[in-house]
């Protein structure tokens, strides 16, 4: 490999890993917690909502140690986090967030709240009592541990994601 | 750069500059008629290139509304096991396998819900809305196996496999929708075609979920995620072979439910050997384990 050609793919590198470094993310599912250590049977402490910015301050497998714009940090899995920018509009529950500059406003929109509400209008046979219903059945960490001791299950050491 | 670098990314340059290409037939047509201007079209232009491609630009809230339309749509035709402590059961179980799997949260997470068919069968929505049937569960001679079960259609969520049924001109479709919508609040006419590409998607869906099943290379990849998920938290992942040998057992080549939707369980267990050859025999699972699974499942199992 050339000289130059190694100095070429280190600069590459090098930006590429200032943008990591400089990483922001939106929390792209409903809610979520924010835990004290990387690990969901770890305590979780503050509740964050859909479209939440916060800084990456260090990447560990799928979990990212954040930040929050009100200084609040912990840890996030990846599969909450998206890279895309979502702002929340004041005032509007999640239906209501948009997506910042050129970027398609895809949250809250396309197949959305509201666009269910419709097509529940438009047809009487589909049943979403039990839809609804099984969106209350949470299951807390402890009652995960619980279950996991109970039944004599032992994750593996580094096991869990 | 070497070739064969070079071609996977030709590849993918393709890919990117042939979905386009139908946005840009699009808006140089509603140009022409006076629709939106030349500025109006290169900005759709940008938005399509840079979201809406294919199922995997979905977002997760998307696919959460797709998810819960999927599910009011099947529960129709099968209804809930209205059965707390199984249902209860089902949850705490397959929401704590969810946690070790690749995608641990969707946008309003895992659940699970017993439907009444003796159909050997489960369905898993997008986004995480997972329905099991009677006769699938009353299949399983322990937890392991009904672990197995709901880690096989985690794997089908983790993975989108059900967004990815949806016929790619809907992408297309919503994505220029999307992208017109702009600053703007949708307009009735919006809104009416979306909730038709919503219907249109959860046919697709449904679809492939009674009738046509996943392709195989999905269902494999969907048992290898439930092997991973299995050992990840540590149950026995030989309680997939147990199913797989269960459901071999009932396999007539145009029978109902799995035996439409699934390849042949000797096809996808010749598949997930390989992982699990080395793994102990599933011996008889912990006294307070099996005693939960039957305590639970009473009313199911009978």
């Amino acid at each position: 490999m050339s000289r130059r050609r190694s100095g070429a793919i280190a600069l590459v590198l090098l930006i590429a890993l200032s943008a990591i470094a400089a990483q922001q993310l939106s929390v792209q599912v409903r809610e979520t917690k924010l835990r004290q250590r990387p690990s969901y049977l770890g305590a979780a402490t503050t509740a964050l909502a859909y479209g939440t910015r916060v800084d990456v301050l260090e990447t560990r497998g799928p979990w990212r140690h954040v930040r929050t714009e009100s200084g609040q940090t912990g840890w996030l899995h990846d599969s909450a986090l998206t890279e895309k920018k979502l702002t929340l509009q004041s005032g509007d529950t999640d239906q209501a967030v948009t997506a910042d500059g050129d970027e398609l406003a895809l949250a809250g929109k396309g197949f959305s709240e509201e666009v269910e509400r419709s097509f529940r209008e438009g047809n009487q046979g589909v049943d979403y009592r039990w839809v609804d219903r099984m969106s209350l059945w949470t299951v807390t960490p402890e009652q995960s541990r619980q279950f996991l001791d109970v039944g004599g299950i032992m994750p593996r050491e580094g096991g869990l994601r | 750069m070497k070739r064969r670098t070079l071609i996977p990314l030709f590849a993918v340059i393709v890919v990117v500059v042939g979905c386009a290409q139908v946005s840009q037939i699009a808006t140089q047509v509603a140009v022409q008629e006076g629709h939106i201007d030349q500025q109006q079209a290169d900005s759709i232009n940008r938005t399509v290139e840079a979201t809406l491609k294919a199922w995997s630009d979905v977002t997760p809230e998307q696919e959460h509304y797709i998810g819960r339309a999927v599910a009011a749509t099947l529960l129709a035709t099968y209804p809930p096991v209205d059965d707390q402590l199984a249902n209860r059961y089902l949850n705490v179980m397959g929401q704590t396998l969810a946690l070790f799997s690749d995608r641990p949260e969707t946008f309003g997470g895992y659940r699970f819900l017993l439907v009444d068919s003796d159909d050997i069968n489960a369905f898993a929505c997008p986004g995480g809305l997972i329905l099991v049937t009677r006769g699938l569960v009353s299949l399983c001679e322990n937890e392991d196996a009904l672990a197995a079960v709901l880690a096989h259609e985690i794997g089908h969520v983790a993975g989108k496999h059900g967004l990815r049924a949806i016929k790619k001109s809907r992408w297309t479709n919503v994505g220029t929708l999307l992208a017109t919508e702009g600053a703007r609040n949708f307009g009735s006419e919006e809104l009416a075609q979306l909730t038709e590409e919503l219907e249109g998607s959860i046919h697709d869906i449904t679809q492939t979920l009674i009738n046509n099943g996943y392709s195989k290379d999905l269902e494999r990849e969907a048992d290898e995620a439930a092997v991973a998920v299995l050992t990840s938290i540590g149950y026995n992942p030989r309680g997939l072979e147990a199913m797989l040998l269960e459901m071999e057992a009932r396999w007539q080549p145009s029978g109902p439910g799995f035996m439409r939707t699934h390849p042949s369980p000797m096809d996808r267990l010749a598949d997930v050997t390989p992982a699990i050859q080395t793994v102990e025999p599933l011996g008889d699972p912990p006294g307070p384990r099996q005693l939960r699974f039957e305590t639970a499942l009473a009313g199911i199992l009978k």
